[in-house]
């Protein structure tokens, strides 16, 4: 019996796809499995285990958090990046915020489980935090000394145009101060839980204020990677973090100066990439060499 | 070294690579597609298949045979998807919902590798590596058969016959795409990639938290995934992800094998119609484009304007620090021009105008240099529109190499053209007429190009996404998977039709009036044809979006 030859086509298509299968699903993958378990290679198969004290603490290409259970900076470590993975460096829920560089108005709502942060609030708040647990400036442009993003709503007369009949601070609700008394003559108020000034009509607006224009704390240490398991920080950002973890350990700042820079990775080739310390395997040299006291 | 040289370093050494390469790689491409002997192993695939592989089709059996294997592969993955928690490896995960498995059969048969769903915790292993990693190669392949079957449609006359798709697809999955894919793996893998089986290590950190370190076979599945320009990650995060691009060289390879065949393509060309000058127009045109586009972003991106990058002082949100942010901004570009849609970096983040580069990119047809064939098939057919254009203007003859561009040769280039600018500017108009926008992350001008972005990235097979946006709906699965197929296989279907159309004719000596298309001249024109066609069709929608935010 002759098949129909639209049949017998994708009877074709089928072995064929069977056939693929097999071979570059199976065979090929399952291939390179055994190629990962050759000496010197299989570690690395193996997703780069560290360990210490005989068990294993992570990986030294997956970065962790170095906060208690209640999410507060353990300051005798070295502190990683913020990330939107999980409840932060979860390796089974990775994410990046996917926030926007427009995304400036916080969602205020009368119960705080409710509000979200903008990421200019993230940023200006992890800014004033890591300056107050690292002594040093935590300002930054478009940012409050509260550590809210600096936004104005602005009410005009005509919509887009005209005197400006109202200004609200969107990001600060009560008992903050607003960051600026009054804007074009008009006296600055506080944001209502749960209103959407922009839906009203106002226009936004975001002060710059006279923070520096290279803050102290770098820029790594104020954003999200793209992975949430971001293993490096800057070279900058463990700098800013030497005193601290020198004071906690009893130590010499220059002594954990030269281990950060033992742990730090130049650019591969002189101009691929850019310079990062891998935090993991730092803070695991530092418990070996500089145990806390 | 400043983060600036550094960054125009990483860039020219990428460029020399492809220029060292595309020529030797080119020319063994070519003897891949045009030699008559099979090696025993291909002969066995071809008895177990059942094909004569002496057997050369027209345009309308070669179309239904990729036809024919795209629609069983669509339906097997459906189905792998469906049952994957009754088989092995699937570490305990759920079937995949229906309209996501839809989404996913149709997103990876159709070379597209759009994600609504996170990899660590949706699809198990062998799902992963048997039916994700599987389509990875074969779309690929499928790819570079249609560009191949076009090509032959300018070299032959007088003939009906376009070559054998069952050939086509076997040559260049086992001479090309596997070799490089294991070579590729294994030195991925010495840069920390991870190939196991494992379902995770629970360790307990330094501070005394938890966290599980995920494995899988993870650097078989990257290597294809750049060099196929498929683009869809093991991972939610993808090529960001540490056990996918470990290091900062691993992200060079990375990009090199995204980029490798779309740019060698035109060196298969120029040798398959006789005459290489051809081929080095097309990659001129390529080159052109992208390097501008690779300039843009990084530029954009470098400059950092916007409310959140200059109170930060760099646009480092959702780019990882071994990457930072001229490395991050290459790949973004690479990524888009390319249709492969992998990720290093979060492009949701990126500074508005950057953003938008990465959209036009995608909108420019995925053409300079385009997914693997899908971007030679595509520039061609821009050259055809081109030389019709010309004609018009001059009162020359339109020919292309040597053959005609005739009423229905043009029919073909134009229905071409306008299926995916269609599908995208219909699929967004309608997610706003029926408030399925609302899923999108961000509000405003930004909210809107996350919406214009999806349906770019799906209509023309990209994958990449602005990712804040919510797409794991009913709604949006289907909607995205009918853009992705129709994306995919209305172009294929013309593409095939022009190339029978072209091997019919005879060959038209040059004369006096030949407008020579091997010009800078003709390069220019191209490019101009290029970029004013993609003008004119997006240019409102683009005001709406990251022009109205960057501006």
């Amino acid at each position: 019996m002759r098949l129909p030859a639209w049949l017998a086509q994708h009877l074709a298509a089928l072995r064929a796809l069977l056939v693929f299968t097999v071979l570059l699903g199976l065979a090929y993958p399952l291939a390179l499995v055994a190629v990962g378990r050759i000496p010197g290679l299989d570690g690395k198969a193996d997703g780069s285990l560290v360990t210490a004290g005989g068990k294993t603490v992570g990986s030294s290409l997956i970065g962790q958090s170095f906060a208690d259970a209640d999410g507060n900076p353990v300051p005798r470590y070295f502190q990683s990046r913020p990330s939107a993975a999980g409840d932060g460096y979860d390796p089974t829920s990775t994410s990046a915020s996917n926030l926007g560089p427009e995304d400036i108005v916080d969602t205020t709502a009368a119960d705080p489980a409710g509000s979200t942060q903008s990421l200019l609030t993230q940023v200006c708040a992890r800014s004033k935090a890591v300056g107050e647990l690292d002594g040093v400036d935590g300002r930054r442009p478009y940012c409050t000394a509260d550590g809210v993003g600096a936004v104005l709503a602005v009410f005009r007369a005509d919509g887009l145009t005209g005197p400006v009949t109202r200004v609200v601070s969107v990001n600060q609700t009560a008992p903050a101060t607003p960051f600026l008394a009054e804007y074009r003559g008009v006296p600055v108020e506080l944001a209502e839980p749960g209103q959407d000034y922009r839906a009203a009509g106002a226009t936004i607006v975001a002060i710059r204020g006279d923070a520096p224009g290279e803050p102290p704390v770098p820029a790594d240490a104020v954003t999200a990677s793209g992975s949430g398991l971001d293993p490096h920080i800057s070279p900058a950002y463990a700098g800013i973090q030497v005193a601290r973890v020198a004071r906690e350990r009893g130590t010499d700042p220059a002594e954990i100066r030269r281990l950060v820079g033992a742990h730090t990775t130049g650019r591969t080739f002189g101009f691929m990439g850019s310079p990062g310390v891998n935090v993991l395997e730092l803070n695991l040299a530092l418990d070996e060499r500089f145990p806390a006291r | 070294m400043t983060v600036t040289t550094a960054g125009v370093l990483f860039i020219v050494s990428l460029l020399a690579a492809l220029v060292a390469v595309h020529k030797p790689f080119g020319d063994y491409l070519y003897r891949v597609v045009s030699g008559t002997r099979h090696s025993r192993v291909e002969q066995g695939i071809y008895r177990l298949v059942g094909v004569n592989p002496a057997a050369e089709q027209s345009w309308g059996v070669y179309a239904r045979g990729v036809l024919a294997f795209s629609a069983v592969s669509i339906l097997f993955l459906y189905g792998f998807m469906r049952l994957q928690n009754h088989l092995w490896l699937s570490l305990g995960f759920d079937p995949v919902i229906a309209h996501g498995a839809w989404n996913t059969a149709v997103s990876f048969v159709t070379n597209t590798n759009w994600q609504w769903y996170p990899g660590e915790s949706t699809m198990g292993h062998l799902v992963q590596m048997a039916g994700l990693a599987v389509q990875n190669f074969v779309s690929a392949a499928v790819g570079i058969a249609v560009a191949v079957a076009l090509v032959r449609g300018f070299a032959r006359s007088r003939t009906g016959e376009l070559g054998n798709f069952w050939v086509d697809l076997t040559r260049i999955l086992l001479r090309v795409l596997l070799p490089i894919a294991v070579l590729g793996a294994v030195v991925l893998m010495v840069g920390g990639a991870v190939q196991n089986l494992s379902g995770g290590t629970d360790v307990t950190t330094l501070t005394g938290g938890t966290q599980t370190i995920t494995g899988g076979p993870v650097a078989s599945q990257e290597v294809i995934k750049e060099l196929g320009t498929n683009g869809g990650g093991f991972y939610n995060v993808n090529s960001a992800h540490p056990f996918e691009n470990p290091t900062t060289w691993t992200n060079w390879i990375e990009i090199f094998l995204i980029l490798l065949i779309p740019f060698s393509l035109p060196r298969v060309f120029g040798r398959m119609v006789g005459q290489n000058r051809q081929g080095y127009a097309i990659v001129a045109v390529m080159a052109i484009l992208a390097l501008a586009s690779i300039t843009l972003t990084n530029v954009f991106e470098l400059t950092g304007n916007g409310t959140v990058p200059q109170a930060v002082g760099a646009a480092l949100e959702g780019k990882e620090v071994r990457f930072d942010v001229s490395n991050s901004a290459t790949f973004a570009a690479a990524t888009t021009l390319t249709s492969t849609g992998a990720v290093n970096s979060f492009h949701d983040s990126y500074t508005a105008l950057g953003g938008g580069t990465l959209l036009v990119n995608m909108m420019l047809g995925e053409v300079v240099p385009g997914g693997v064939g899908a971007g030679l098939y595509g520039l061609l057919i821009l050259a055809v529109i081109t030389v019709f254009v010309a004609g018009l203007m001059v009162g020359r003859t339109p020919e292309y190499v040597g053959k005609k561009i005739g009423s229905r040769e043009i029919k073909f280039a134009s229905l071409y053209f306008l299926v995916t600018p269609a599908l995208v500017l219909i699929g967004t108009a309608a997610a706003f007429a029926t408030g399925n926008n609302s899923t999108a992350l961000n509000v405003g001008p930004h909210g809107m190009s996350e919406v214009l972005y999806t349906f770019t990235s799906a209509s023309n097979n990209n994958g990449s996404a602005l990712a804040g946006i919510t797409v794991s709906t009913p709604w949006w699965n289907t909607a995205l998977g009918l853009c992705m197929l129709l994306g995919r296989f209305l172009p294929i279907i013309l593409v095939l039709a022009l190339a029978g159309s072209l091997a019919r004719q005879q060959p038209t000596p040059a004369s006096e009036g030949t407008l020579p298309t091997h010009r800078p001249l003709f390069v220019g024109m191209v490019v101009g044809v290029t970029v004013i066609l993609v003008a004119l069709t997006f240019l409102p929608a683009l005001a709406l979006g990251p022009l109205a935010e960057g501006l």
